[in-house]
Order: C-alpha cells, then structure tokens, then sequence
C-alpha cells in the first residue's frame, strides 16, 4: 500500500505519461535491437537459435575502418565547434545584449529545415557552374576544381549541421558565469587570459561538456553528410547499419553493428551525465 | 579596463558571429538562387530569371498530396507531445521527488542519441509487433524524440514558475481542475506554446526518423531526398526556399505571440 502511495504523489504521477512512452518507444524498440543481433544472419524471425555470429563477423571483418572514420570525424566535428561557437557563445551572453534573441533565432531556424535540404544547398553552392565557382569565373574568369565530394567537406557539412547543438548549451554555461566573479578576477590584476583560464572556463564547463557530449553523439550517428558532400569517399558507421538494413537485408548484422555504437555513445552519455546536476543547468536564471 | 581594446574586442566578436551567421545561411541563399532561375539547369550567374519552376511545384497534385501527410503527421505529433510533455515537464522540474534527477536524465537519453539508428530500431520494432508501416507509425517514431525535446522546453519555464500561486488558489478553495486550468496552465503558456512551435516544426523538418517508418506514405523531406539523389530538379531547391520561409514566418509570429503575452502580464508575479 505504501508503495502505491509513493507512485501516486505528484512528482512520479507527472512524470508516468513520458516513462510509459518512453518505455515503449524508446526502451523497447533498442532491446528489439539487442535480441536481433542474436538471430542467425539475414533471417527476419525474431524467435529462433540465439547465438554471437554477428559479432564474430564483425570483428572479422574490416568495419573497424567506419567505426573510426565516424569517430574521428565526430571528434573534429566536435574540436571545431568548441572553437567557431565560444565567441559567439559569449558574445550572447555579455556583448549582444537586446539582440541576443535575434541572434538566438538566427541560429534556431535552420534547425527546423530539413537536413538534407540544407546539405543540398551546399551542392548548389560548390558544384561547378554553382554559386561560388560560377560567381568566381564571370567576375574573375578563375576556374578553381570544386571542391565538392571530398572529405574535408563532410567535415563541413557535420560542423554545419550540428552547430546549434554545440552554441545553445554553451551559450547556457557561459550565461552561469556571474559578471561580478569575472571583475573581481580582473580588479586582482588577472590578466585576459588568466579570467579566461580560471573563471570563464570552469565555471561554463558543464555547458561547454553538454554541447560537447551532444554534438559527438550526434555527429556519431551522422550520415547524410558523407552520402551527400562526400560523394561516398567515406563511409561512416551509419551508413554501414543503412545498408545492412536495406540493400543487403540482413538486418541481424545491422542490428549487431546498432548495438556496437550504441554501446559507445551509450556509455559516453551515461558516464558523463551522470555528473551533472541538471537543475543548475537549466533553472538557474 | 582599457576602451579601446575593450571595443577592439566587441568588434571581433560580432564581426566573427556575423561570418557564422552568413555560414549558417549560404544554403538557403544557394536553394533560393537555384529556385529563381526559369532554365532547366541551374547554372550562376543565373541568365533568366523567373517563378515558373515555383508555379509548377505548386501546381503538382504529387506536392499537395506530400504537404497533407507531413501536416498530417506534424499536427498529431504536436498536439500528443505537447499533452505528454506538459506533465513530463512538471515532473521534471516542478516537483521535489526521489528519483528525479534519475528520471531527468532518461528523458534526455533519446535527444542524446543517433536518429538514424533510432530510425531504424523502430522499423525493426514496429516489424516484431507486426505493424505495416503508415503516416501513424511515423507519428509514433517522431514523438519518441520530440516528447524529450518538448519536455525539456517546457521544463524551462516550469522553473520560473512560483509554486506559491497553486497553493494560494487551493487555499481559496479551488478544485485541483480548477487550479490547472486557472492557474498551471495559464502561467505556463508561453513554455507550452513555445514547446508546441518545436514540437511542430522539428517534426515538419524531420528525415531520419520518417525515412525508416512512414512505408508507403512519403513526407516532404523524404520525398526531396529522393528527387534529390535521382538527378536535379529546380522543384527541390523551390521547396527547400519554402520550407525556410514557413518555417521563418511561423517562428517569427510564435516569438511575437510570446513576447505580447508576456508584455501584457508583466507587473505580474512571473515575468520571465
């Protein structure tokens, strides 16, 4: 009896609609997952002899190669945003001032287009006779190669796509950092570097480590952007589980390749969120 | 401190948050350039400029028919999500509870986790149980992410909300109805309309989760990805342009709705 009560006062009672679903949406469909990477390779019935052959041919095969080009890049998607994002972040907080919610709302639409669409558009930027190289030829007759279906354009394109989700947390850890710490520092005789280093940066760290934990995640699971700016000179992890799904229908390897690189964000995410107290994050004003 | 470095320093800043905001912005520049032209080919500079390859798109019975099923689903995702994570919300950070910082976390793990792979859990989910893939499928895989999405926007108005106001109307002699729909869901609304306006328009964007769960019936992005990789057709880069712009126009009215609320209840207790 005690313990229904305990279910029914105000907090868990709120919270029941989001468990349930969460429960059947989320948390079933990765155990689905987890139990089909046992089922014998390129069948579809869930129900029959379990065993570890997806695993052994993975780690037989050569799908390290796209686990670390996924990774890599996900980590260079990630340095560079920590970079093109803090000045921003903090321009948002101590400089913009009233235009900091247009700034704010700059940055949150291209959110709500469509991520292929907006890779798209870079095509039409670079392709040859595109945007850029046409406007290079009429007005300087220079006609560069495009740079189009490279790697270091997937990079772009992953730095593109995922930079809200690097910016807005940061922004949220860097408006943590009280005004009157900073001057204090600096009435001490810090120096810049020294506020930055010592106040700024620990102080906006659990921002800066969620924007961190986000965007590596989520470039993790990128795959549009080597498809599509890249021209496949890499293939990423993503796209690998793709294929098995479709193409190959052998959705058992997919499933074990799912569970591999869930395993990794999975633990990275509880690991590091673990830490936090998310109330400080988000409620403090 | 030194003024001038002080303004060196401004400068600096905004000049290097404009070079990001034109970066964020050269794709829909590119797709509207691309749109404008009435040759087949896009080609820049462009020669001929013209709408007709937007007459045409408009024109298609194929688009309206993919424009019903995205608003389809964005509607349904938007209203369900909205329900769900109002509450969610108020769990989240309304009410002291054990458990709660266990609970947050989990409501986050589904926007810290890759959506292609969440794609196609559910299609293998949805397969297991036996389901043919539909629009309501699609529905379903979208709230799994926007529910955390929406939980977390509202969550954060829930924490500028001053619990006191609840217990003064109990005291009155409110009903717990009562008190819900004259005090809760009133403060709270701007959260919830901004939580609505996400919910929305993450769904009307979304591709990763329809592309392995809508089956025969096709949404906006899906039907532009395919165009896409089946050769080039200006009707992509029109669409694209007017993707951006609703989606521009609707936030634009959703910030000022939200900015006239709070105006007129400023003075008041809850001003943030």
């Amino acid at each position: 009896m005690d313990r229904i009560a305990k279910i029914f006062r105000p907090g868990p009672r709120h919270a029941i609609p989001v468990m349930v679903f969460l429960l059947l949406g989320f948390v079933a469909p990765l155990v689905t997952v987890v139990l089909y990477s046992f089922v014998p390779s390129r069948t579809f019935d869930l129900w029959q002899d379990w065993s570890l052959a997806n695993y052994a041919e993975i780690f037989n095969s050569s799908s390290y190669i796209p686990f670390a080009w996924s990774l890599g890049l996900a980590v260079a998607t990630v340095l560079i945003l920590a970079l093109v994002c803090y000045p921003v972040a903090f321009g948002m907080t101590r400089i913009f001032g009233r235009y900091a919610t247009l700034v704010t709302l700059l940055f949150t639409l291209p959110l709500f287009v469509s991520e292929n669409v907006r890779i798209y558009g870079w095509i039409l930027f670079f392709i040859k006779n595109g945007v850029l190289l046409g406007s290079l030829k009429s007005m300087f007759g220079y006609e560069p190669e495009s740079i189009l279906f490279t790697t270091g354009l997937t990079l772009m394109g992953m730095v593109y796509v995922y930079l809200p989700f690097m910016l807005f947390p940061m922004t949220l850890g860097v408006s943590m950092v009280p005004q009157q710490t900073r001057d204090a520092a600096f009435d001490l005789g810090a120096s810049r570097w020294q506020v930055f280093k010592e106040v700024d940066l620990p102080l906006a760290m659990p921002g800066i480590v969620i924007g961190f934990l986000l965007t590596f995640v989520l470039a993790v699971g990128a795959i549009a952007e080597a498809k599509v700016l890249g021209g496949q000179r890499i293939i990423p992890i993503t796209q690998d589980i793709e294929t098995a799904f479709t193409y190959a229908q052998n959705w058992p390897l997919g499933a074990a390749l799912s569970v591999l690189l869930m395993l990794v964000v999975g633990t990275l995410v509880l690991v590091v969120l673990r830490r936090f107290d998310l109330d400080t994050i988000l409620g403090k004003k | 401190m030194d003024g001038s470095g002080d303004r060196m320093r401004r400068a600096l800043i905004w000049s290097w948050t404009g070079v990001v905001v034109i970066f964020m912005y050269l794709p829909a520049l590119s797709l509207f350039l691309a749109s404008s032209t009435s040759s087949r080919y896009f080609g820049f500079p462009i020669t001929k400029w013209g709408f007709v390859w937007w007459q045409k798109t408009f024109d298609s019975l194929e688009v309206h028919q993919l424009f019903r099923t995205s608003l389809a689903i964005a509607l349904c995702v938007t209203v369900i999500a909205v329900v769900i994570a109002l509450f969610g919300a108020l769990a989240f950070a309304r009410y002291e509870w054990k458990g709660r910082s266990m609970y947050q976390k989990l409501v986050l793990l589904p926007i810290f986790f890759p959506q292609t792979v969440l794609g196609l859990a559910l299609l293998l989910y949805f397969n297991a149980l036996g389901f043919t893939m539909s629009w309501q499928t699609a529905v379903f895989a979208h709230l799994v992410w926007i529910i955390p999405v929406c939980t977390l926007v509202i969550s954060i108005q829930v924490y500028s909300f001053d619990p006191a106001l609840e217990e003064a109307a109990f005291d009155l002699g409110a009903t717990r109805w009562q008190v819900f729909r004259e005090v809760t869901l009133p403060v709270l609304f701007p959260g919830i309309f901004s939580g609505a306006l996400f919910a929305f328009l993450l769904s009307w964007g979304n591709f990763p989760l329809s592309l392995y769960t809508t089956g025969a019936d096709t949404t906006l992005p899906e039907y532009l990805y395919a165009k896409m990789i089946a050769g080039y057709t200006p009707g992509v880069p029109v669409l694209g342009t007017v993707s951006t712009f609703g989606a521009a126009l609707l936030m634009l009215v959703g910030y000022l709705m939200i900015v006239i609320l709070r105006r007129r209840r400023s003075g008041g207790a809850n001003v943030n």
